[in-house]
């Protein structure tokens, strides 16, 4: 999941009978399955919730670039390096429409930027861990990328049209990300017994923030349920993290690799895999901003963004004058 | 930040497609640039031919409160629709 800890003011939903004519109204559209648009009247939480999340949302791709970026280029070989520019350049795209997204709701861009820059907003938890080899380009096209596609296939039928309309974009394309990841995967497990290590090592780091990504257990997550009204989130927290170890457990039998996790077993009876208890210290600590790489991926963004202020500015003082001169040819 | 970029409206016309279809916004300081980052972002996968860039407060919008009455008035003339005419058979394909 790209948005962790999203909080709702509201502890409980309101019931239709507490609401007043305008939200009740709004309440029934979202029951009824009918899409919000940005020029619908909505609820003040329901705005604030939604710019909290897509902006989080889009600050994870943006930051998201740099663990896989630090690998462009050491790639292994040409294919892949073309294979890792593409993807990450995806991911630029995912931001792009994200931010897209979010600026219907009444915020800037700049404004979200200044917000994530200054450290006021949060990005996805996982991108706070390394990238120590080029096994880890794999575990996070297979892991990463696939807890996130587990989380935004649901976020399609979200209830606010262009949110859902760019999640339809992005779930293409996370595709392509995940099945090359696997396939990075496959390759190093079908090689020597070097580059099979190599990939047991990525899987043992990035399987427990994997399944961080999708915030705390339900118990803890107190502010989802008006989320969950709104139609903002369609599935709870460990619904998905469940599915998720359902589907990649197999994946990682198919490559001969084991799972860190020696609570890890099949449960007949409920039809899925019973795992270990995530360490809850690590994943708050990582949100705090104490984990591996958090200080050094904002120095990354706040340096680009202050290195490239005079380039900006260049470009918009070149398109002031252009435009002035096609003004001054017309007259 | 001392000035944020204008946001710009692009639509794209498919490869078969008859005409532009609005894909999504992106921020650019003028019009050749939002070319270029809208062929980059909304083109990378054969998506399309032909680009247009809109400046966003150049769009005016209808609003959804406007719904009834600007578009109830054609829900009302059923005759503009040819399948409200009956042609005995007889008459052959009309």
């Amino acid at each position: 999941m790209y948005a962790q800890m999203v909080k709702t003011e509201a502890d409980r939903p309101r019931t239709l009978e507490e609401m007043d004519p305008q939200e009740r109204a709004f309440q029934e559209r979202i029951d009824a399955g009918i899409k919000i648009e940005p020029k619908d009247w909505m609820p003040e939480g329901y705005r604030k919730t939604l710019i909290r999340q897509i902006s989080q949302h889009a600050h994870s791709e943006i930051v998201g670039q740099l663990p896989e970026g630090n690998w462009i280029t050491r790639a292994p070989t040409l294919e892949r390096k073309a294979i890792l520019l593409a993807k990450v350049q995806d991911e630029a795209g995912h931001g792009l429409y994200l931010y897209c997204a979010a600026e219907t709701l009444g915020v800037s861009r700049d404004q979200l930027t200044e917000q994530l820059l200054s450290g006021k907003a949060k990005y996805s938890s996982i991108f706070n861990y390394p990238t120590l080899t080029w096994a880890d380009i794999g575990a996070i096209g297979w892991l990463v990328d696939g807890a996130a596609i587990m989380n935004q296939v649901p976020l399609q039928r979200c209830s606010f049209g262009p949110y859902s309309r760019a999640m339809i974009r992005v779930c293409k394309e996370e595709s392509f990300h995940q099945r090359q990841g696997y396939d990075i995967m496959m390759k190093l497990c079908q090689g020597t017994p070097e580059q099979k290590a190599m990939a047991q090592d990525a899987l043992n780091r990035w399987w427990w923030p994997s399944l961080m990504m999708f915030g705390p257990s339900d118990a803890e997550s107190v502010h989802s349920a008006q989320s969950m009204a709104w139609k903002i989130k369609l599935n709870s927290n460990d619904e998905l993290r469940q599915k998720f170890v359902d589907q990649t457990v197999p994946q990682a039998e198919y490559l001969g690799l084991t799972v860190p996790d020696p609570d890890l077993k099949w449960n007949e009876d409920k039809g899925g895999y019973d795992y270990g208890e995530i360490d809850w210290a690590e994943f708050f600590e990582v949100i705090k901003g104490n984990g591996p790489c958090n200080r050094e991926r904002m120095a990354a963004r706040v340096k680009a963004h202050e290195d490239g202020a005079w380039f900006r500015e260049g470009l918009m003082a070149h398109a002031e004058k252009q435009a002035e001169r096609r003004r001054n040819a017309a007259a | 930040m001392s000035s944020e970029w204008p946001l710009w409206e692009v639509f794209v016309r498919g490869q078969h497609g008859l005409s532009h279809r609005h894909v999504g916004s992106l921020h650019a300081p003028d019009a050749e640039m939002a070319i270029n980052n809208a062929r980059d972002v909304y083109t990378r996968r054969n998506e399309g031919v032909s680009i247009w860039v809109v400046k966003a407060g150049d769009i005016t919008a209808s609003s959804p409160g406007d719904k009834g009455p600007l578009f109830e008035p054609s829900n009302s003339k059923v005759y503009r629709h040819p399948t409200f005419f009956d042609i005995p058979e007889e008459v052959g394909p009309m």
